[in-house]
């Protein structure tokens, strides 16, 4: 408690709201001197050996990094960043949707009604199809409230929704638009916790639910119960871990062709400006891989901390390198038939764009092409323009491939949905 | 740049209360922005509170100050009783508080210095949980991290607390993140420090 140099008043809750509305402002108080909190500790202090933060950067260029959440509220559509954006020569970005504060993972019913989910503003939302006659669509807020709703799944009429620590149900979802829909609980046998605790689902082509639990920390031995993907059946129950060593993933989705389970996942922070990348991941053996962390990054990179005893050889390597700290999240298969053949099943990644680096990396879309033998052959900029002078006007987090072929972008940092086209 | 932008905050805060901006100058809100500000600081002080549990405003970032008033607004961060209070807000409700908040002079330490062990202890955590990271070599915050210097002390261990807990779930969850590491004499050294800046 504060000592008797600061004037106490040591009043409860009551006090407090009959305060409301009494008092007056004092304007005429300066701005006193500040002194300084040391950015780096003295001479004397030594941080413990021992612990999973020792070798992190203390003080000089690396204090200067920080992550930044996006505002709550949402750009309006005139200021968008929309001519900055860039695409390759025949394609096409515009804005489809805005509004949409925090928009993070999507998905479309088979009428085109988009659903979106969000981390940071507890809101569902589903985007009407059809623009109205001001080139707008209609955005509803199907659900508020909910607890880092980031995860979206929309499967036989119904929207799967994953809060930090519980999966929901809203059956009929089309009819429910106006958020009357009370949903039905699918599981919550998750942990709590707040780091990398929200989640990005979806369905795969088995029928079953895909349940990632990330680490709970940046770098930290991780319980049974993390840093993992589950396989769950749609009513709950015979949840399965089918990967581990996966620090968190926000983005996955099933190879057309050999149905195999693609995903990302986020490499570590604070190790170096360089290191490690992040990891686009390819399950062969459900149950049997783990992908590294908290041992191995980037398929070749023993932890400082935690890698010790081990080899990255004891675990799967990944399919590709996504660059470091680029906060690689949501990725898909490219299944339309609207864009040039070259991007057939290909995979589109959104890069959320660093924190953890003086000069950022990402903030834009890549898009990953298989070679001949089903490997990742090649990873290049598909839409770019989101990271402006080091600083962000946008940053992407999902992409979807919408029923007319065109890819869709969600942006957290602004609330709005691009649309990319080809030829049209 | 920063202050062209507050400039325009402030001038945009003005058109909505009606109220031309001839001239003001930024650090001596006008008469209506003092009317709009009453009530928050009633309870709040004008920069610095002085009821127990209640925190300092001054100086506070206006991005910060306009994430907390949407989450009470949405019942996401529950504290009374801001809750009812933020519930008939519009978001340009949500700026022109924030903006106006950010106008306030900045709390700051007026009692005697701290004690040099707890200086010790406490520089040393803020190194090890990279405060200076996000909240800046001062500790008086940027954007949408707050100023957390000179705040009530108080308030600061009831905050790192309930951010161990995840009672109070951060817009960002990095300072869930963070307090996972802190033990309750840890949460009272960083409180009793950061308080005395």
């Amino acid at each position: 408690m504060t000592p008797a140099s600061r004037p106490t008043r040591n009043r409860g809750f009551a006090a407090a709201l009959a305060c409301l509305g009494l008092g007056t402002l004092a304007p005429g108080l300066s701005r006193a001197q500040e002194t300084k909190a040391s950015s780096a500790p003295p001479a004397s202090v030594q941080i413990d050996r021992g612990s999973a933060l020792y070798g992190r950067p203390e003080g000089g260029d690396a204090a200067k990094l920080a992550p930044v959440a996006g505002p709550p509220l949402a750009t309006a559509a005139a200021k968008l960043p929309l001519d900055k954006l860039k695409v390759p020569e025949g394609f096409k970005v515009e804005v489809y949707a805005s509004g949409l504060a925090n928009a993070r993972s999507m998905t479309q019913a088979p009428d085109g009604t988009l659903f979106v989910g969000t981390r940071t503003v507890g809101k569902v939302y589903a985007v009407l199809p059809q623009a109205g006659s001001d080139g707008k669509r209609e955005v509803k807020t199907i659900a508020s409230g909910l607890h880092r709703p980031n995860g979206v799944a929309f499967h036989d009429g119904a929207l799967y929704v994953a809060e930090l620590s519980k999966i929901w149900r809203y059956d009929d979802i089309a009819k429910h638009l106006d958020g009357s829909e009370k949903p039905s609980l699918v599981y919550d046998d998750l942990p709590k916790d707040e780091a990398h605790g929200w989640k990005f689902i979806a369905i795969g082509p088995d029928n079953k639910l895909y349940v990632p639990v990330g680490a709970p920390g940046n770098i930290v031995m991780p319980p049974d119960t993390h840093a993992q993907i589950r396989r769950i059946d749609l009513d709950g129950k015979n949840a399965e871990v089918i990967a581990r060593g996966v620090r968190n993933t926000v983005g996955f989705d099933w190879n057309p062709k050999t149905k195999q389970l693609w995903f990302t996942d986020n490499g570590r922070d604070w190790v170096s400006e360089d290191i490690p990348n992040d990891e686009l991941n390819v399950l062969t053996e459900p149950g049997k891989q783990h992908f590294g962390y908290p041992f191995c990054h980037q398929g070749t990179f023993t932890d400082p901390e935690y890698g010790w005893g081990h080899s990255c050889t004891e675990f799967t390597a990944p399919a590709a390198l996504l660059g470091p700290h680029t906060a690689s999240l949501g990725m898909r298969f490219y299944t339309g038939a609207q864009f040039p053949e070259g991007y057939k099943d290909a995979m589109f990644i959104a890069r959320h764009g660093s924190w953890n680096r003086t000069t950022k990396l990402g903030g834009d879309v890549v898009v990953a092409r298989p070679g001949p033998d089903g490997k990742v052959a090649s990873v290049e900029p598909f839409l770019t323009g989101f990271l402006q002078e080091n600083k962000y006007a946008g940053r992407p987090v999902d992409v979807l491939v919408a029923k007319d072929g065109s890819l869709l972008v969600s942006d957290d940092y602004n609330g709005a949905i691009y649309r990319v086209s080809y030829g049209q | 740049m920063r202050l062209g932008v507050r400039i325009g905050l402030i001038r945009g805060l003005a058109s909505v209360l009606g109220v031309p901006l001839a001239g003001a100058a930024l650090a001596a809100p006008d008469a209506a922005m003092q009317e709009r500000l009453a009530p928050c600081v009633a309870c709040h002080g004008g920069g610095a509170s002085e009821t127990e549990g209640v925190p300092s405003l001054g100086g506070q970032q206006a991005d910060y100050v306009v994430t907390q008033l949407f989450q009470f607004r949405e019942k996401q961060r529950t504290a009374p009783p801001m809750n009812d209070v933020a519930a008939g807000f519009s978001d340009d409700d949500l700026r022109a508080y924030a903006d106006a908040v950010a106008t306030l002079p900045p709390p700051a330490w007026s009692g005697p210095a701290a004690d040099p062990a707890l200086v010790t202890r406490a520089q040393a955590l803020v190194s090890k949980h990279q405060c200076n990271s996000c909240h800046g070599a001062d500790l008086a915050g940027r954007d949408a991290i707050p100023r957390i210097r000179a705040q009530r002390e108080e308030y600061l261990a009831r905050a790192l607390t309930a951010y161990k807990s995840n009672d109070r779930p951060g817009y960002d969850p990095a300072m869930n993140e963070v307090a996972q590491g802190l033990s309750e004499a840890d949460i009272q050294d960083l409180a009793a420090y950061v308080s005395r800046l």
